[in-house]
């Protein structure tokens, strides 16, 4: 059976963490989640608390004050605490990732002139390789998380992560762009190419990579990483100090899922694959579960003496609201479909239940809090429903 | 696309490689691999088998493939049209990116021709986005669920395909939408008895037989009505241009074995495409 929920372990892990990193995969409500974790915990601790999000949806963004496109960040209005009936101890704040510009500060930070960073700004590769290119938002996601950890202008900052296909591939960013930079392919494409003649063992690569590429375009490619590299020293300890502070003891992962067929497939593959890389599992979150509770209780009343409410329970039913007399016929139909789709509840529960069994074992070795938060009707879209998302979470 | 085995696992096979596997008779399945796809690549269209086996050089194209930015797509993007353009299989489907990175996959062709002036693969890609853009030979299915977010989301992206891409779209799919549970004559009767359980006229043993499965029939009922919103939203965005909207069933309710419910679910549309 799953564990049982305890609002205080949840507290204290909030407590004793500094960053908080979120994953799961898409539709899951997994932003939500993180806005209300974030809330949760400046709610009750008394911390200065960042929600950073990649791209909240509308209505989500407008609940925490997040009106801009931009990397400014804003502070969630004590009144909209007040308005959902919790006086915070802590502070929250918000920001959203915007890529291109994270990558302009970027550049402005490590490039040696003025002069090369406006070179890079300029070149055509750049634009596309951080605009058009996938996993740009992965290594400017952690590079933010960085930014606002080293400030410690936040006692915790909880991160949703971006919504990739491989939601590792965000953890994985900052060890690439290290095995980038460490790469033979940089050295070889910035060697200058009288010396690339005389390397036996480059000669085939730039013979193969010409045809392919074209000679002008490696020229291209190697003007660019030849800039490029000069920001090498700056990435690169970059690179080692996130990946360092995804390692520190205050940093945990939460894994968000619904506990659907294939998003809870999706969370035991980040379960298995977290934990093998030894990140520190701080929760697994079951998202709009059906109340476990309610399930039981309809399986045990429907093991009642169903004859006890009949036809003329419906009609009597009906003329109390004052609608027009049912037939016989329409009240069995109506009861028989009570009885069907209260059946069909229970067993959804326990299909529920035993994905959130096999999860919780998964990540049973790491003492990962398992949580639940019971289906709501309709989406979060205030604070009001993020922070009673993050109330039910702790069972208060 | 999918590196997790979620394909594999829907098709109850343990996991896939690069080399593609016949899972049941005329089906097959591979992942992507852009390592793999790019020794393919080379062996295929430059022709020296033996630079992929020297040691340092393999060790160089395993960089390019899987961290110079840009090449993945470009690798996976290939592939899938190398496979349609030799007619290895009557028709190629692609388990995609999340949403959020569709159009740098698809336009990845589109991208290296602004950025490559010459060479082999800027002719290559001109096949590709033949292929790509052909809409006789290519479509966009965009799958959601019938609540908010994901609707939102797959408005979004059709939009962003419009605006940013020649790949057509040849259809939308909303999974998982459950049915009605009372027909609209019928709910009214619904209502009204959860309202006399609730009241005195109603028996403490009608009660213990009423409350627990009305509510629990409340959240179906609530799903429901729900989902009937968002898909009207979805319907009308469908309207103009007009795409097909393909409507599935949640057969996943009470189904635990996900090959069995990848069975029932082609058998759904299969049902909703005759």
């Amino acid at each position: 059976m799953t564990q049982q929920l305890d609002s205080s372990q949840l507290l204290s892990m909030l407590d004793s963490s500094k960053l908080l990193v979120v994953c799961g995969s898409g539709g899951v409500g997994k932003t939500t989640m993180s806005a209300a974790l974030g809330a949760l915990a400046a709610t009750h601790l008394h911390k200065k608390v960042l929600v950073l999000t990649v791209d909240p949806a509308r209505r989500l963004a407008d609940a925490l004050g997040l009106q801009a496109i931009g990397n400014a960040v804003v502070q969630v209005d004590a009144k909209a605490f007040k308005e959902a009936g919790v006086v915070p101890q802590g502070q929250l704040f918000a920001a959203m990732i915007d890529t291109k510009a994270s990558w302009d500060d970027l550049i402005h930070r490590h490039a040696p002139t003025p002069a090369i960073a406006q070179r890079v700004l300029a070149n055509a590769l750049y634009t596309n390789l951080t605009e058009r290119f996938v996993h740009s938002h992965d290594y400017i996601a952690m590079e933010r998380l960085y930014d606002v950890y080293q400030s410690n202008a936040y006692d915790l900052v909880v991160v949703d992560t971006p919504p990739s296909r491989n939601a590792l591939d965000v953890l994985d960013a900052p060890k690439r762009m290290r095995d980038f930079f460490d790469s033979r392919l940089l050295q070889l494409l910035t060697t200058p190419a009288q010396s690339r003649v005389v390397s036996l063992m480059s000669k085939p690569f730039f013979q193969v990579a010409d045809r392919i590429l074209g000679a002008r375009f490696l020229t291209s490619i190697t003007e660019f990483f030849t800039l490029f590299r000069t920001m090498e020293k700056g990435f690169v300890e970059r690179a080692n100090k996130v990946e360092s502070v995804l390692r520190n003891t205050d940093t945990k992962f939460a894994v968000v899922t619904t506990l659907e067929v294939a998003p809870a497939f999706e969370a035991e593959y980040l379960l298995t694959e977290l934990q093998s890389r030894s990140f520190l599992l701080g929760a697994l979150i079951a998202n709009r579960v059906l109340p476990l509770a309610l399930a039981n209780q309809t399986s045990a009343a429907l093991a009642n003496d169903r004859s006890l409410v009949g036809p003329e329970t419906l009609q009597a039913a009906a003329a109390a609201a004052g609608l027009p007399a049912p037939s016989t016929q329409q009240c069995e139909r109506v009861l028989a479909t009570l009885w069907k789709a209260s059946q069909d509840v229970v067993a959804a529960s326990a299909v529920e239940q035993s994905r959130l069994d096999k999860l919780s074992h998964s990540c049973s070795k790491s003492g990962a809090n398992v949580l639940t938060a019971q289906y709501v009707s309709g989406e979060i879209t205030d604070m009001k429903g993020i922070v009673a998302l993050g109330e039910s979470l702790s069972g208060r | 696309m999918d590196s997790k085995g979620a394909v594999a696992n829907a098709l109850g096979v343990s996991l896939l490689g690069f080399e593609p596997t016949e899972v049941s008779p005329r089906l097959f399945a591979m992942a992507m691999n852009t390592q793999d796809s790019l020794r393919e690549y080379i062996r295929l269209f430059v022709r020296i088998p033996l630079i992929t086996s020297i040691g340092p050089l393999a060790k160089m194209f395993d960089f390019v493939a899987s961290a110079a930015p840009g090449v993945k797509e470009i690798l996976a993007v290939g592939k899938l049209c190398w496979e349609v353009r030799e007619k290895n299989y009557d028709i190629v489907i692609v388990d995609a990116e999340a949403s959020g990175h569709i159009v740098a996959q698809i336009e990845a062709p589109r991208t290296l021709t602004n950025i490559v002036q010459v060479g082999l693969i800027r002719d290559q890609t001109k096949w590709m986005q033949e292929i790509l853009h052909d809409s006789s030979r290519t479509g966009v299915v965009v799958v959601t669920t019938p609540e908010e977010m994901p609707v939102v989301e797959t408005i979004e992206l059709l939009d962003t395909l419009s605006a940013k891409s020649s790949v057509a779209v040849a259809a939308v799919v909303a999974n998982r939408v459950s049915g009605d549970i009372f027909t609209d004559r019928d709910l009214p009767l619904f209502a009204a008895l959860q309202a006399f359980a609730g009241s005195q006229q109603c028996t403490a043993q009608q009660q213990a037989l009423l409350t627990a499965p009305l509510s629990a029939v409340e959240i179906a009922v609530d799903r429901r009505t729900h989902a009937v919103t968002h898909l009207a939203l979805l319907a009308q965005r469908l309207r103009s241009p007009s795409i097909p909207l393909v409507v599935l069933p949640d057969v996943a309710v009470n189904q635990h074995n996900p090959r069995q419910l990848n069975e029932q679910l082609a058998a759904a549309l299969s049902e909703e495409l005759s």
